[in-house]
C-alpha cells in the first residue's frame, strides 16, 4: 500500500462512496424540491417556470447536471457492488431470523427501497427531462417563458400516474430516513453533542422533503392550484 | 425454584462437518426446569442422546458466566436468545414458555465456517486481531501507571469498548455478516488510550485489510450489532474507526 493505497476499495472506503453521494443527492433533493415548490405560490406557474428556465440555461447548473448524473450513478452501482458483496458474506441463510427485534424495517431494505426509487426515475425522468431537454416544451407562458407548468398539469391528469409519484415518494421517505443520518454514521461524523441533531434533522428532512414532493402532484389533480 | 415443568421442541441444526449438508432435527424435551440455563437444557438434551446411543449436538462454550465470549447459538432467529445484554450462557429456560418451539442455528457467515452442528470455526476474529489489535512496547520494568494521565471519560470509553468478548454475535445478527462492531470495538479500546497512539492509523488499516480479507460483508448501519450485542458494544466504535480510516487515509503522512 502506498499513498491513497485501498482507500477507495476497501469496504470502508466503498461506504464512504456511498455516504459521500448520498448527502450530495440530498442537497440536490433540496433545490428540486425547492424550486418545485414554486408552483404553490399559486401564480398559475409564472415564477415556476422562471425558475425551470434558469436551471435549463444556466451553464453552472448544466454542469451541475453533469456531476449529479455521475453521483446518482456512483450510488447506484456502489449499492450494487456492495449488496452483491454482502449476499456472498452469507451464503446460507437462517431458517428464523427476527429483524424486527434488533433494526427497521427499512434499514433492511434500502436495496428494496432504492430499486424501488431506480424505476420511478426512470418513468420521471421520462416525464419531464427528456421533454424539456430533448423533445421540447410545446408552450410558452404570458412571460414568454417554456411552460414547464403546463407539462406538469397535464402529466398530472393522469391518475395512475399521480399514485406511481406518491408511492415513490413513501420509497424517498423510508430511503431518507435511514439513508441520512447513516451517512453521517458512515463518514464517522458521529458526536454525542450533535447525533440527535442529526437524527432529528434527517427525519424532518425526509418527511418534508416526501410530503412536499407527493403534494406537488396532487395539488395539480385535484386542481388545488391554479 | 420449581422444577420440571416446561415440555419443550428443539429444532436444532445437525451438521456432520464443514462439507455435509445440515439439517434442522425436531427433539423433544420433557421436565425442563425453567431455572436451568439454555446450555444445560442442551446438556439435558446431550444425555438423552447419549443414552440412546446417539450423536450429542455440538456446541461451543466454556466459563458459562458471560465472559468468555464462546457460547453461539442463534435461537429463534436471534444471537444468544430472545433477551438484550446476555449470552446463551445467561439465558434462562424462564425466557420461553412451556410448549415452545425453539428453533437454535449456528452463527452463518461465509467468515465463520461451519465446524460441526452449531459449533463454527471464529479463527477469522483471530487473524483480525493478529493484523493490528496490540501495542509494541519494549520489555522492561512497568512505569508507574499514574505517569499517563486520561481523562476519566476516555478511560470510560476505552474500558467499554474492550467489554467486547469477541463472541461474534454482531456478524450473526448483521444481515450483511459484518464484523463492523467486533473490529471497531478492538481498534477503539487502543485507539482512545495513549499507549495505542503511536500504531494508531497503522493499525486500523491493516485491521481493516484483514477484516475484507476473511470475506465479512458491508456496514449498513442498520444498528442490529449494536442491539444484539451481549456487552452493548456502541455504534459510536464504528464511527470511530470510520474516522481514523479516513485520517489514515486522506490526512496521515505515514503509508502502511
Amino acid at each position: 500500500m502506498s499513498g491513497f493505497g485501498n482507500a477507495f476499495s476497501s469496504s470502508i472506503g466503498k461506504k464512504f462512496i456511498m455516504g459521500i453521494t448520498g448527502l450530495f443527492l440530498i442537497l440536490f433533493l433540496i433545490v428540486h424540491c425547492g424550486i418545485n415548490a414554486l408552483i404553490f405560490i399559486n401564480d398559475g406557474g409564472l415564477t415556476f417556470n422562471v425558475g425551470a428556465h434558469f436551471m435549463a440555461t444556466n451553464w453552472i447548473i448544466r454542469a451541475g447536471e453533469i456531476v449529479l448524473f455521475i453521483g446518482l450513478l456512483a450510488h447506484i452501482f456502489q449499492a450494487l457492488r456492495l449488496t452483491l458483496e454482502n449476499q456472498k458474506a452469507r451464503p446460507v441463510k437462517y431458517a428464523v431470523n427476527d429483524g424486527k427485534a434488533n433494526s427497521k424495517w427499512y434499514s433492511r431494505s434500502m436495496g428494496l427501497l432504492g430499486t424501488l426509487l431506480l424505476i420511478f426515475l426512470v418513468v420521471h425522468l421520462k416525464d419531464f427531462w427528456v421533454v424539456s431537454r430533448f423533445t421540447g416544451i410545446p408552450t410558452v407562458d404570458a412571460s414568454g417563458h417554456e411552460d414547464l407548468y403546463a407539462v406538469m398539469k397535464e402529466k398530472f391528469q393522469d391518475p395512475v400516474r399521480v399514485v406511481v409519484y406518491i408511492l415513490a415518494m413513501f420509497s424517498l421517505c423510508y430511503h431518507l430516513l435511514h439513508g441520512f443520518a447513516s451517512a453521517f454514521q458512515t463518514l464517522g461524523w458521529n458526536h454525542s453533542k450533535y447525533n440527535g441533531i442529526i437524527k432529528g434533522a434527517g427525519v424532518w428532512y425526509s418527511v418534508i422533503i416526501s410530503i412536499l414532493f407527493a403534494a406537488m402532484p396532487i395539488a395539480v389533480y385535484f386542481g388545488l392550484i391554479q | 425454584m420449581s422444577t420440571g415443568n416446561m415440555n419443550l421442541t428443539l429444532k436444532v441444526w445437525r451438521q456432520k462437518n464443514n462439507n455435509a449438508k445440515g439439517a434442522l432435527v425436531d427433539y423433544k424435551l420433557a421436565d425442563i426446569s425453567p431455572d436451568m440455563s439454555f446450555l444445560e437444557m442442551f446438556d439435558v438434551l446431550n444425555e438423552q442422546l447419549i443414552n440412546k446411543g446417539e450423536e450429542p449436538v455440538v456446541f461451543d462454550h466454556d466459563c458459562r458466566e458471560g465472559i468468555c465470549g464462546m457460547c453461539s447459538m442463534f435461537i429463534n432467529g436471534r444471537p444468544h436468545g430472545p433477551k438484550d445484554l446476555v449470552t446463551t450462557c445467561q439465558l434462562h429456560m424462564r425466557s420461553f414458555k412451556d410448549g415452545d418451539t425453539i428453533v437454535v442455528e449456528p452463527w452463518r457467515a461465509a467468515a465463520f465456517p461451519v465446524v460441526k452442528d452449531l459449533t463454527v470455526d471464529r479463527s477469522a476474529f483471530d487473524r483480525v486481531i493478529a493484523a493490528g489489535g496490540f501495542i509494541s512496547v519494549n520489555t522492561g520494568n512497568a512505569q508507574d501507571a499514574n505517569n499517563l494521565p486520561i481523562p476519566k471519560m476516555q478511560a470510560d470509553a476505552a474500558f467499554e469498548a474492550a467489554a467486547c468478548i469477541g463472541c461474534g454475535a454482531c456478524v450473526a445478527t448483521c444481515k450483511n455478516a459484518s464484523a463492523m462492531l467486533f473490529v471497531s470495538a478492538k481498534i477503539s479500546q487502543l485507539a482512545l488510550l495513549p499507549q495505542g497512539q503511536p500504531e494508531r492509523y497503522r493499525r486500523v488499516q491493516s485491521m481493516v485489510a484483514q477484516m475484507d480479507a476473511e470475506g465479512f460483508g458491508n456496514c449498513t448501519n442498520t444498528g442490529a450489532c449494536e442491539a444484539e450485542c451481549p456487552k452493548g458494544i456502541s455504534l459510536e466504535n464504528i464511527a470511530r474507526m470510520n474516522r481514523d480510516f479516513a485520517s489514515a487515509k486522506f490526512i496521515s503522512e505515514e503509508t502502511v
